[in-house]
Parts: structure tokens; sequence; C-alpha cells
């Protein structure tokens, strides 16, 4: 075929058939690349007609109503999910989630809002430059490792300083989630703040502020929107992660208010009984319901931290 | 020239087809197995042997817990199940519909369930009793149990286990594991959990205490105190034993007969004790 011009010979007819030929690529990038983003969306929205189709029958299956309610989920304090009589109350998971999401945010949002202040306002170059790929590591490490050394390690030192009863509990998946969740509250926050024009801090600087008032005062709230987002996301991801918990937080499904008792979330629920409930069943059902709270909280917070974006931008390219 | 060349490729291909499809028969007979945690390293260990004293046999053992295993089982994806408890009435139903028979059932092992506490824990025997009313939340100190003035931390498998739902029924009788008890996924993480932490207790088979003490078992206030062991598992005298079983749809036949047949053979036995759970023969 690379042949065929030449012998047909002429400038004309080769441009020609070059520009043909770009064209051509050019339509052909195009169509994949509209299939790439086509089939990450198709994607989620397979995934979310599938997790609220399973979930459906709580909502309209008398069968499985008779086990599994919405007003059920609210009338026991227990989850005892196999048994001869099955109990599903959600209040000991939603409990958990709550606990281990907190624990985890009220470690992570400072310190990772504050390196992200660190490394954009004050780091020297070189600080910067070792600080960002480290903080970018600790993302890197799988979900699974960093549970696997809240389960072994961080479990025992906490419990010595903390004289908790059980190893394994709230403070324990909490920190080990923080550590997760650190990065993304970081990389956001770093990039808005870096996002806030030089004037700003010139300004202020130049009225006799110091760099730390600078910071605090002028830079920050420039940057609020993007922190907030960054935070968002943090959260979001607290609440969606599922390994870390499942092993550092001991599952039981208590109601109690101690961050130093054991909490089982519902991630964690999901992953440890999904693999061997009975196919249609109504715990199969509570489960993907519990899947579907997931759901709708993370898309919720990303959407929320997705308009807190949009503000930024806008409010700084309004500046 | 070109033509030597086509002729050459498509019998290439051909070969190629006919070697793959010889492949493709061969996987056809390939014995799969499917089903408990507990049983996949003693299933996996037998598969091994096997395969080397049959060349030519193939067996592939997979785990995903007992439940997945009779699933499989009952949708007709695996030719085996193993389980560590027997099948309930609803599944021996679904087999009935759909094969014709409540499925065949062949004990290959025995196991015992030790209760594992951390091994400076002075207590060494309880009574069943005992462990119920801990696994309940009725005994929450050690005190109660002959021990020091010290919380009890309870540990079990998650809900998901055949262990869990043994232990349930026959030590629980029944009823609810307290709100407390706190859950591991998986035998091991069990262990290591009672290995790091004096005031706990968890259970598992008897195969896995490692680094943890075995404390011994009474069936009631008045018998004598057991730990798990061959001849106290296979007598009875051990109170938490239970069987192991291979499940097929119908009376064993062909590939899946040699090797249950292999399996309960004194070869076979012998690998069940290496294993760390009872032969049955």
């Amino acid at each position: 075929m690379s042949g065929v011009p030449n012998t047909i010979a002429g400038d004309r007819s080769t441009a020609l058939a070059r520009r043909g030929r770009r064209r051509w690529t050019e339509a052909f990038v195009s169509v994949v690349l509209r299939l790439c983003a086509f089939t990450a969306v198709a994607g989620l929205l397979l995934i979310m007609v599938f997790v609220f189709r399973e979930a459906l029958p709580i909502l309209t299956d008398p069968e499985i109503q008779r086990e599994a309610s919405i007003a059920k989920f609210f009338a026991t304090p227990l989850w005892q999910p196999v048994g001869d009589v099955p109990k599903y109350g959600l209040a000991p998971l939603l409990v958990g989630t709550l606990k281990v999401v907190m624990v985890a945010m009220l470690f992570a949002v400072p310190i990772g809002v504050l390196a992200a202040i660190f490394a954009s306002e004050f780091a020297p170059p070189g600080a910067r430059e070792a600080l960002k790929p480290a903080i970018e590591i600790l993302a890197g490490i799988p979900s699974v490792v960093l549970g696997f050394f809240a389960l072994i390690v961080m479990a025992s030192w906490l419990q010595g300083l903390t004289g908790s009863v059980s190893r394994l509990n709230a403070l324990n998946a909490g920190i080990a989630l923080a550590l997760g969740v650190i990065p993304t509250i970081f990389t956001v926050c770093e990039d808005a703040l870096r996002a806030v024009p030089r004037s700003y801090r010139e300004a202020s600087l130049a009225l006799g502020a110091s760099r730390w008032q600078t910071a605090w005062n002028v830079t920050l709230p420039a940057a609020a929107a993007g922190v907030a987002a960054g935070v968002l996301l943090g959260l979001a991801r607290a609440v969606g992660e599922t390994m870390i918990v499942l092993m550092a937080s001991g599952n039981a499904a208590l109601v109690s208010a101690s961050p130093l008792d054991s909490v089982r979330t519902l991630s964690a629920s999901i992953a440890a009984e999904l693999a061997e409930v009975v196919f249609g069943s109504a715990h199969y059902s509570v489960l993907f319901f519990l899947g579907a709270i997931l759901f709708v909280t993370t898309f919720v917070i990303n959407v929320a931290a997705g308009l807190f974006v949009e503000r930024l931008r806008r409010r700084l390219a309004g500046a | 020239m070109r033509g030597g060349r086509f002729i050459l490729y498509a019998a290439g291909l051909a070969a190629a087809l006919a070697l793959s499809h010889w492949g493709c028969a061969q996987r056809e007979r390939a014995l799969t197995i499917k089903g408990s945690d507990t049983m996949v390293i003693l299933g996996q260990r037998w598969a091994e042997t096997y395969m080397k004293e049959h060349p030519g046999a193939l067996v592939q053992v997979t785990g995903g817990g007992s439940g997945t295993g009779i699933a499989a089982l009952i949708n007709g994806t695996t030719d085996i199940c193993q389980s560590s408890r027997p099948l309930k009435d609803d599944e021996k139903r679904q087999l009935t519909e759909k094969f014709g028979g409540p499925g065949h059932e062949t004990i290959v092992a025995m196991d015992g369930i030790a209760l594992y506490a951390h091994q400076d824990n002075p207590v060494s025997e309880m009574t069943l009793d005992q462990v119920k009313a801990v696994y309940t939340g009725a005994i929450t100190n050690w005190k109660d149990l002959g021990g020091p003035d010290a919380p009890v931390v309870v540990y079990s498998r998650e809900n998901n286990s055949g262990t869990y739902e043994y232990f349930k029924d026959h030590v629980l009788g029944g009823a609810d594991f307290a709100a407390g008890v706190q859950t591991l996924p998986g035998t091991a993480a069990v262990v290591n959990a009672v290995a790091q932490e004096p005031r706990a207790l968890g259970y598992g088979g008897a195969a896995y205490a490692k680094g943890v003490k075995e404390i011994a078992i009474r069936r009631d206030a008045s018998s004598p105190a057991v730990l798990p062991s061959l001849e106290t598992v296979r007598s009875g005298e051990y109170p938490i034993a239970r069987n192991l079983f291979y499940y097929t749809r119908r009376a064993p036949e062909g590939a899946a007969k040699a090797f249950i047949d292999w399996a309960l053979s004194e070869a076979g036995q012998a690998i069940v004790t290496e294993v760390g759970y009872y032969p049955v023969r």
C-alpha cells in the first residue's frame, strides 16, 4: 500500500493522500477517545442500575419484607444476619461508620490541610520536592497493606497508649483510615492554594502582614472552596474505604459512643458477608441496600466537592 | 512461492487449532472442587499428591466458603463441593428439583473446633456452658472462669464462614452472638489477634492453633476436660467436633469417584493428619 503514491506520482496527489490519511487518523482517534469516555460513564450507569435493582426488593418484595424492611432496619439495635431469626438492625453499622469516619477526619483534615499550606506557602523548593512525592507514595500504598499494618502493629501501640479493652477499635481503624485519606486532602488543597494568584500574597506582604498571617488570612480564605472540596473528597473516600476498616476495626456491631470500642462499618459488612449470602435472599438484598446507601452518600459528597471546585474557579477567575 | 507459504500458514493454523482443541478436551476432564475455606488447604494437598500419582489427571480446588461451594454444586459449576457443614433442607430441595436427588454425601475427614486463648492465660479449661455464656455475653470477665479480674475480649469468625454457623448452632444452641464479639476475616486472623491479646478468647479449626493455647472443654460440669486430638474427636469425647464433607450431585462416578476413593485411602487419609485434621479411616 505504501508504495502506491510513488508509482502514480504527482506532488498534489501525495499531499491529498496525506491530508486524507490525517483526516482519517483524526476521526479514528476521536472515536476511540469518545468510546473511552463513554465506557466510563456507561460503567457508572450500569453499576448504579445493578446496585439499585438488587436493593429494590427491600421496598417492593413482600416475601423479603417479612424478613427485612426499612422499618425493621431501625426496630432492632442488633446486626445478626445469619441465624434462625435474622436481625438486620442498621443502627450499629451507621454508628460504626460515622465513628470511624469522624476519627479519620479528625486526624486527616488538620494534617492534610496544614501540610498543604506548608508545601504551597512555606516550604523551600527542595522540601516541597521531597514532600509531594512522599505523600503521593502514601496514596499509592494498597489499602489492604495499611489495614494489615493497623491490625498487626498499630493496634498494639495504641492499646499500650490508651489501655483500651479491644485492640481493634474505632480509633485504630480511624487513624489507619486517616493515612489513606491524607493524600487526597493534601493534593487537592495544595493545588487550590497554589492556584491563588501571586498578587494576593504580594499585596498582603506589602501591607506588612507576616507570612503566616498571609497564609492564614489571605491565601487560605481565597482557596477556601478548593480546600472544602479536598476535605469532601477525603470524606467520600473515608466513607467508602473497605479493606482498612475490615481489618483494623474488629467488626463488632456495637451501638456505643466510645472510640475505644470495636466498630462494624457499612462497607466492611458488605465485604465480609456478600461472598457467601444466598443469591436473591433477604440478606443479599440488605447488603445491596447498604451498598446503595454508600453509593448515594459518596455521590452526594462528590457532587458537593465538584460544586466547590467550580466556585473556586469562578472566584479566582473573577479576581 | 506465495502459495507454498500460504499452505504452510494454513497447516500451522490447523495444527494450532487442533492443539487448542486437544487442550480443551484435556481441560474438560479437569475435576473441579469448590467450597469450604476450612478445607481448602486439605483439598489442595490432596489434589497435588493425587495429580503426582496419577499423571494426566487434573484437579482444581478453590475456596470461597461452604455456602459458595454448595451454591456452585446446585448451579452445576463444580463437580465436587467441599463443605464443613451438612446440606440444609432447603439446599437438598434445590438439588432434588434440579438433579432428581438430594445430593450424595461422603465424610472425608473430621475437624475439632478449638478454643484459643493467649499463651499466658492461666485459664486452661471451660465447660460448654461457659463457652456459650462468654459468646452470648452472659460472662464478660475472666474471673468468672477462674482467671484474673479482666474483661474477656471475644473473637469470632465472620458470619459467612461454615465454622461460624457450626459454632452458633452447636455451641450457642442457635442463640445470637453478643454484639461486642469482634469478628475477623479468616481463622488465621483470629489466631493472630488472640496471640497478641492476653485477655482474648477465640475459636477455629484445631489445625490453626499455632502460638496460642488450646482450652480443654468439659461437656458439662461433671465430665472430664478434653483437648481436641485424634482419639477424643473420633470417639466423640471432645464436644466441639464436626465432619468435613464432600458433596456430589449424584453418587460419584468416573474421575470424581477415583479422587474421592483415593482421598479415603491410606495415602489420602495420611494427608488429613499432615494438614491437621482427623482421619475418618
